[in-house]
């Protein structure tokens, strides 16, 4: 069978018949994820994360005064989150200038991070977050949210909870776990999800595709499940970085 | 309510502390009958009520803390410091110059310009204003030599220790003064620079190892070695 990758022709096959995926995992596997809290030492908060290929760095400043004045909100702070893809991330070079994608990205990061984040206690102020993508490879925006999280957690900000995200979708007709960029653009659905897992709430759903609303509810299941394996990971991020000196 | 009950245990924000019914105190929140960290750091059980102490947090200001700050601002009446948060403090005028004065943008410059350190005291802070300072007490004021060192403003109790003894032990040893701001800048002063930077050295690694007990007795045997 032929797929069509993002215009290119390939003969890749997505599924094979022991249920093996493109790149050699079972369906309801994660790609390897490593998180390294603190790697910036000029932003208050910082995180570095690779999740299979994507590459992505997270910065958080503040809280600190708003500019322009008339942003600010005296009742609480508020959030602002930048998600930027380099030129160099993905295979053609990518023009620097925020995109349509890019915008819509950073909104719903926001809007993911907007319930964990106890922004409160500092009103009058911003907390700022940057998050840049080095390399790309399919579920950029769940990446960048765990690694965004991490920051605010690196920070100090008092949060809630953590927030952890994983994509889960559908492919070569079978639900799958997270999706990497052959299977979001060949596959048939791609549905990232953001959840809080101590509070056990989703704070990020988003849906491209077409699923059942039988598989939907699957799909949910087997989201939450990825969130939870990265919960741990970032977890341990940020136990390393705080407690393991000394020890 | 000074016994702890457990061990301290090491917490990340969204971890449960525990299901017991006990008051809440700093950085902890309540759902349903869970008790949830919302910070890193070390938890605190007593008697009747439960607290985290964070490793890491932004300072905010609470009246009667003395801080220190560098002067950014100068704008009408009032000159602005930086005080390591996310608010500005404000030392108006008449604070310096007495109440009914008018100065003029010199006689201000000439008493505290751009740049300058200055040691003051929170005087007044609520969430609808800048926190306002003050420098009209002893001890407070322009600070003219020393070396500043930041570190985490919540482990600024860690470098005082109980009753001052961290301070104490690290002040008598290398012949230093320390000023410490409780928004986390600290000058220290002395006329002999190894003790100079063996101070330095002792309150960076109170900051590294601000977690983990016995540091007291730590930092003094690092002091001892290092005198050799």
């Amino acid at each position: 069978m032929v797929i069509n990758l993002g215009g290119r022709k390939s003969d890749m096959v997505l599924l094979d018949e022991n249920g093996i995926r493109c790149d050699g995992r079972k369906v309801n596997e994660t790609r390897k994820v490593t998180i390294k809290a603190g790697v910036l030492k000029n932003a208050s908060g910082s995180a570095y994360i690779e999740f299979g290929g994507n590459k992505i760095l997270a910065g958080v400043f503040g809280p600190r005064d708003v500019h322009p004045k008339h942003m600010s909100n005296p009742d609480t702070g508020i959030l602002r989150v930048r998600y930027h893809m380099e030129p160099f991330s993905v295979g053609e070079r990518k023009n620097p200038a925020p995109s349509r994608r890019e915008i819509e990205i950073s909104k719903v990061i926001k809007e993911a991070l907007e319930p964990a984040v106890m922004l409160e206690k500092f009103p009058r102020t911003a907390v700022d977050v940057f998050l840049e993508i080095l390399q790309a490879d399919g579920g950029t925006r769940c990446a960048a949210l765990d690694a965004a999280s991490v920051a605010l957690a690196d920070a100090g900000i008092p949060m809630r909870d953590l927030v952890c995200a994983c994509a889960s979708g559908k492919a070569g007709d079978a639900l799958i776990l997270d999706v990497n960029n052959e299977e979001d653009q060949a596959g048939q659905a791609d549905m990232p999800i953001g959840y809080m897992p101590n509070l056990g709430k989703i704070t990020l759903l988003q849906l491209d595709g077409v699923l059942t609303p039988d598989e939907f509810n699957k799909c949910i299941e087997l989201g939450v499940e990825g969130c939870k394996k990265v919960y741990e990971i970032q977890k341990n991020a940020l136990r390393e970085k705080y407690f393991s000196k000394g020890d | 309510m000074r016994n702890f009950k457990d061990k301290k245990q090491y917490v990340i924000p969204g971890d449960v502390i525990t299901t017991s019914p006990l008051r809440l105190r700093e950085n902890v929140m309540l759902d349903g009958k869970k008790i949830i960290a919302t910070s890193i750091g070390l938890t605190n059980i007593y008697d009747d009520s439960v607290r985290v102490i964070p490793l890491s947090a932004v300072y905010l200001p609470k009246i009667d803390d003395i801080v220190i700050g560098k002067i950014t601002s100068i704008f009408g009446n009032s000159w602005f410091a930086d005080i390591n948060s996310c608010y500005e403090g404000m030392l108006l005028g008449q604070d310096v110059f007495g109440r009914g004065s008018s100065p003029t943008m010199s006689d201000m410059k000439s008493r505290l310009d751009i740049g300058d350190l200055i040691c003051a005291k929170i005087a007044n802070f609520d969430r609808s204003r800048e926190p306002l300072i003050s420098i009209a007490d002893q001890n407070l004021g322009k600070i003219d030599s020393g070396e500043l060192v930041k570190i985490s403003p919540p482990k600024i109790p860690r470098l005082i220790g109980k009753h001052g003894s961290m301070i104490q032990t690290i002040e008598s040893s290398t012949d230093t003064s320390i000023t410490i701001g409780q928004n986390g800048l600290v000058v220290v002063s002395s006329n002999e620079s190894n003790g100079l930077l063996k101070a330095i050295e002792a309150i960076q690694m109170v900051e590294e190892q601000a977690h983990l007990a016995d540091l007291t007795d730590k930092v003094k045997k690092m002091l001892e070695t290092n005198g050799d």
